[in-house]
């Protein structure tokens, strides 16, 4: 059975195209980077295609790029290298909906090392308040740290104007841009974010390999200590292969950055869409403007998000759920909770995140075959829309 | 990934006894939509106490679907007497075991068990809310005490985690983990001498939400509210989300410059002293 993979927001396929790439770099190009024979020295070279590849990308400088392992090694060092830069600073602004690279990290610092936190709240539809942002921000406020784009929902936030605000409040402002990276058009010329996070294998790289972008002249504390990699900002020796990888899908993310934003897009709509017509009580979570083109958040009220996923697996379906019971935790999205979003469609989250390799045959394919596993899923439950589902004696607040 | 038995995964995907009885004897409604996971369970009994159907509704995950269907498995053919000494052991050990993290369905299915026996008899309503005698110790998922311990004895659980997989108790806000501690050490049969740390260490310590919310609702409406009006200005409480006091500020203190000083040197710092330190105010 082939598999429906439409869950590319927790990872994606490697390129073809980057797995070519790559391939020397395992068997025959295998010198040290650092090495001062030519054996190492030109995979030294490359490495610094790589860095221009991912500067490109961005609108940085390749001197801003550092590589790193991952997203989430990316935002901690971000956000504790402003920390260490700025020590009589106290404070940090994010938001409820960030990713727990960010949350886990700032709950961490707030628990043991007494940093106080403001997390931004959102609205139904997972929109920021900026006059809430601008209040937030406070004289020992150190950094800002606001999600792109968010992993579940798509949501695309005001990064422009929310760094601009921060520049004016002499705040660093951090973005975590694992999702939107590749997908959405970013220009650090324009755009004064002073870090950024990136993850490779969210654009067609493998996973292992991360990029931290890092103004000029931005006061900068490195959180691995130890050989001189990376101009001594991030010690350890490179991920050549990863690295190499994420040049190449960086450079293949920008020829295909448009057919993201039409053919993708179009697919993503039309699941949506045809999702929505065709099965009751489901809605989209999420803004309905301002959204990753590949990312489709819907619940489907009175069923169970795990239930639905198992079921979908058996058709080779690949997909994710906000719900509690896929995580071991027993409460449904923090993303949702914050949103508001009722119990009666929270624990019946599926978020489809598409590629462009995915095509209209598979979402095709979905479109015709899920409504009948929602109908039969309520077939087995006590609640419906019909049955009015016994009151819900919690809210989300309590 | 959850690690399912194939029969979990058999009951989840071709569940037995899906339904409901319309002339049942006895129906048990255990969960929430709140609690994402839910079971009815309806059974019907002979003249010689013998269980001869067994339907059941579901919301939830694949555990809870094939607990379910499995416990209607179990209870067909049963006298009520023989049904009634069924545990969630026996419903996981009929299906080949679950993940630790999903016995709460197994549990689940038990509970409903009894309160459909409980409702056949006569002795409780179908649906088990408000029926319980117990402390409430979870507030997020409505457990009681009896529930737990009962966890705790069938199960022989040893830790918090192991109860909170069993009960859901504890998975929520968190703030019963020391009644959940002492649960355990008291089934476990040790000691439970108060400490100097059992003492409140603020009001709103040991507080249910409700009092809780009352609380702040007093310090609202006694310290902060007045010391606002004297200046013009007034305040409305908007909601309490956990640790979060949402606020609107009204008259004069609205749109006044000094709103933020006013919320973090007043409302804050006062609301932190008479109810809880943890408390965190602002404007909505």
């Amino acid at each position: 059975m082939d598999t429906i993979y439409l869950d590319n927001n927790a990872t994606t396929q490697v390129d073809p195209a980057v797995f070519e790439a790559i391939k020397p770099y395992f068997t025959e190009l295998y010198g040290n980077p650092s090495s001062m024979h030519r054996f190492g020295g030109q995979v030294g070279a490359t490495l610094k295609q790589a860095r221009a590849s991912v500067a490109s990308l961005l609108g940085c400088e390749p001197e801003e790029i550092i590589f790193t392992s991952c997203g989430s090694e990316s935002d901690n060092t971000a956000i504790r290298s402003a920390l260490n830069a700025r020590p009589d600073r106290r404070h940090i602004v994010t938001t409820a909906v960030e990713h727990p690279a960010i949350l886990s990290l700032c709950k961490y610092l707030e628990k043991k090392d007494g940093y106080e936190v403001t997390y931004l709240g959102t609205d139904e539809y997972g929109r920021l308040d900026l006059e809430e942002y601008k209040t937030a921000l406070r004289p020992d406020t150190a950094i800002v740290s606001v999600m792109w784009a968010n992993n579940e929902t798509g949501n695309i936030y005001p990064i422009e104007e929310m760094a601009q605000i921060a520049k004016e409040h002499d705040v660093i402002f951090h973005t975590d841009a694992v999702q939107a990276v590749g997908k959405v058009d970013i220009d650090l010329s324009r755009v004064p974010v002073d870090m950024l996070s990136l993850s490779g294998h969210k654009l067609h790289a493998p996973k292992g390999v991360g990029a931290l972008f890092v103004r000029k002249r931005l006061p900068f504390r490195p959180f691995l200590i130890g050989g001189h990699q990376e101009r001594s900002r991030r010690a350890g020796t490179e991920n050549t292969t990863g690295i190499i990888a994420l040049g190449k899908a960086c450079e293949l993310a920008r020829e295909h950055m448009a057919e993201e934003n039409t053919e993708v897009k179009r697919l993503r709509d039309k699941l949506e869409k045809g999702l929505l017509a065709a099965i009751p009580d489901s809605k989209l979570n999420g803004d309905p403007e301002h959204r990753l083109p590949n990312t489709a958040n819907i619940s489907f009220g009175y069923v169970e998000g795990e239930a639905i996923l198992l079921m979908m697996d058996q058709l080779g379906i690949a997909a994710s759920s906000g719900s509690a019971c896929t995580s071991g935790s027993l409460e449904p999205s923090h993303v949702l909770r914050a949103m508001g979003v009722p119990f009666t469609f929270a624990h019946g989250s599926i978020r489809f995140s598409l590629s462009r390799f995915n095509t209209e045959k598979e979402i095709d394919f979905v479109v015709e075959t899920l409504p009948p596993i929602i109908a039969n899923l309520r077939k087995l439950s006590p609640f419906s829309a019909d049955k009015q589902a016994p009151a819900c004696t919690k809210s989300f607040s309590e | 990934m959850w690690e399912y038995t194939d029969k979990v995964k058999d009951h989840f995907l071709n569940p037995r006894n899906v339904g409901t009885i319309e002339d049942a004897d006895g129906v048990g409604e255990v969960g929430s939509l709140a609690c994402g996971d839910a079971l009815t369970l309806y059974i019907k009994v002979d003249d010689g106490g013998k269980i001869t159907d067994a339907k059941f509704q579901t919301f939830g995950c694949a555990s809870a679907i094939a607990s379910s269907s499995a416990l209607t498995e179990l209870l067909i053919g049963k006298t009520v007497d023989e049904a009634q000494k069924i545990t969630n052991k026996d419903i996981a050990e009929y299906l080949g075991g679950l993940p630790r993290e999903k016995m709460h369905c197994s549990v689940m299915g038990q509970e409903a068990l009894e309160q459909a026996i409980k409702n056949m008899r006569g002795e409780a309503p179908s649906k088990a809310e408000h029926s319980h005698e117990g402390e409430l110790i979870c507030e997020c998922f409505g457990v009681f005490d009896e529930e737990i311990l009962e966890a705790i004895k069938v199960n022989d659980l040893k830790t918090v985690e192991d109860v909170t997989n069993f009960t859901k108790a504890g998975g929520g806000c968190g703030k019963c983990i020391p009644d959940l501690e002492r649960l355990l050490a008291e089934a476990h049969g040790e000691s439970v001498c108060p400490t100097p740390s059992d003492k409140p260490a603020f009001p709103a310590e040991g507080m249910t939400n409700i009092q809780r919310m009352h609380l702040i609702e007093s310090v609202i409406d006694d310290d902060i509210r007045p010391k606002l009006k004297a200046d013009g200005g007034n305040i409305e409480l908007v909601d309490i989300d956990r640790d979060t006091v949402v606020v609107r500020f009204l008259g004069m203190c609205s749109g006044c410059p000094s709103s933020q000083a006013t919320l973090n040197n007043l409302v804050e710092s006062t609301l932190k002293e008479k109810v809880d330190p943890g408390l965190k105010v602002r404007e909505g």
